[in-house]
């Protein structure tokens, strides 16, 4: 029995330099339900500190929570990663953080880095700089993901900056991606079919570095649960299963 | 200007395709952004870059590039490698900078193309 979750699969909460204040986790659920998301991915960069309080905050509100992380690649290309469980999100992140360059944060220039509890209160900052580019390739991302049980989508390949497409020209033939991002400046449609993108799976999320965007680009599964492995299979349309993107609300079911 | 008599000058290994040594080298390009130089460089050009993606074999030939020059050192993927020998698309390796490779390259009368 299939079911329609509006989710949107890239979040950054305060842990992300360049996020907003007000990305605390229990504001993110709030809005998350107030807009009538069912489903989001927590999506730091090249972190998951916290994702475990976005998770806590989300217990009992009917919002269900992906752990994941959005790492960039050696070739400075983002890639959302994305888990059914905290565990192997934090079993990926030391495979990350292995790989990451250990520089400290300039806040001055990056931002703040918080990590938080499920109250929004402060714990500590994460003090290594996580806006840069890690050392593991695009291949090797996908292949440790897809080998720990995640799935891995291109993030906002219609952008000039951190795009599959921009930085590597193509797709790379293939690549295990379950789907490529379109960011909330596109028309899905329109730009699947300027950038033939037919035959890849297409998903629209709101990359939210503040409350306001959270939600507004989004993505309607037909899943039989919100998992990773059905969300594969929706962007993939495959079994019956299907994810339909949304540039703005209105455009899709949220209202 | 032939691709192997640049190659000497720079002291850069060949890490693939020794045959396109022979390549006549029209002129210069330099990018990190596939896209931009798919769209951008021209056939015979010799490109520069920091990228050791398969990805760029496949630029390569696309374009009809006479040859890539990964700088900076970067050590290139063994399926780019791997890639590169079934295409014959000839890569060298620099562990100089791209800028200091492009300077030499101009010192040897290279030119990009616009």
């Amino acid at each position: 029995m299939l079911k329609v979750y509006l989710g949107d699969l890239h979040v950054h909460t305060v842990l992300s330099p360049c996020a907003s204040h007000n990305m605390a986790p229990s504001f993110i659920v709030e809005r998350a339900r107030q807009r009538g998301l069912d489903l989001v991915a927590v999506t730091d960069h090249n972190s998951a500190e916290n994702v475990v309080a976005v998770v806590e905050a989300a217990r009992g509100s009917g919002l269900h929570v992906l752990p994941g992380m959005e790492v960039e690649t050696v070739e400075e290309v983002h890639v959302l990663t994305l888990f059914d469980t905290v565990e192997q999100v934090l079993f990926w992140q030391e495979m990350v953080y292995a790989r990451l360059p250990d520089l400290p944060n300039e806040e001055s220039v990056f931002g703040v880095q918080l990590i938080v509890d499920a109250e929004d209160q402060p714990v500590r900052k994460e003090s290594r700089r996580l806006l840069i580019a890690t050392g593991l390739s695009l291949q090797m991302v996908v292949d440790e993901v897809t080998q720990l049980g995640g799935i891995c989508i291109a993030a906002h390949v219609d952008r000039p900056s951190y795009s599959l497409i921009q930085n590597l020209g193509f797709v790379p033939p293939g690549l295990a991606l379950a789907a490529l991002e379109l960011s909330k400046n596109v028309s899905a449609p329109e730009y699947t079919r300027r950038a033939g993108l037919e035959g890849y799976g297409i998903v629209q999320s709101s990359d939210a570095h503040d409350l306001e965007d959270l939600g507004l680009a989004h993505t309607e599964f037909f899943v039989a649960a919100p998992t990773v492995d059905e969300i594969r299979l929706a962007c993939l349309g495959q079994c019956g299963r299907r994810a339909v993107p949304h540039q703005r609300m209105g455009s899709g079911t949220i209202a | 200007m032939r691709l192997k008599e640049i190659a000497k000058q720079l002291d850069a290994s060949v890490v693939s395709a020794p045959d396109g040594l022979a390549n006549e080298v029209s002129g210069g390009y330099v990018g990190d952004l596939l896209s931009v130089v798919m769209a951008r460089a021209k056939q015979g050009n010799l490109w520069v870059t920091v990228h050791a993606h398969p990805n760029i074999v496949a630029v390569a030939t696309l374009v009809g590039l006479s040859g890539i020059i990964v700088a900076e050192g970067t050590v290139v993927d063994p399926a780019t490698i791997k890639r590169a020998t079934e295409e014959g698309v000839t890569i060298l390796t620099s562990a100089h900078s791209s800028f200091n490779v492009v300077a030499s390259l101009v010192r040897m009368g290279l030119e990009g193309p616009f």
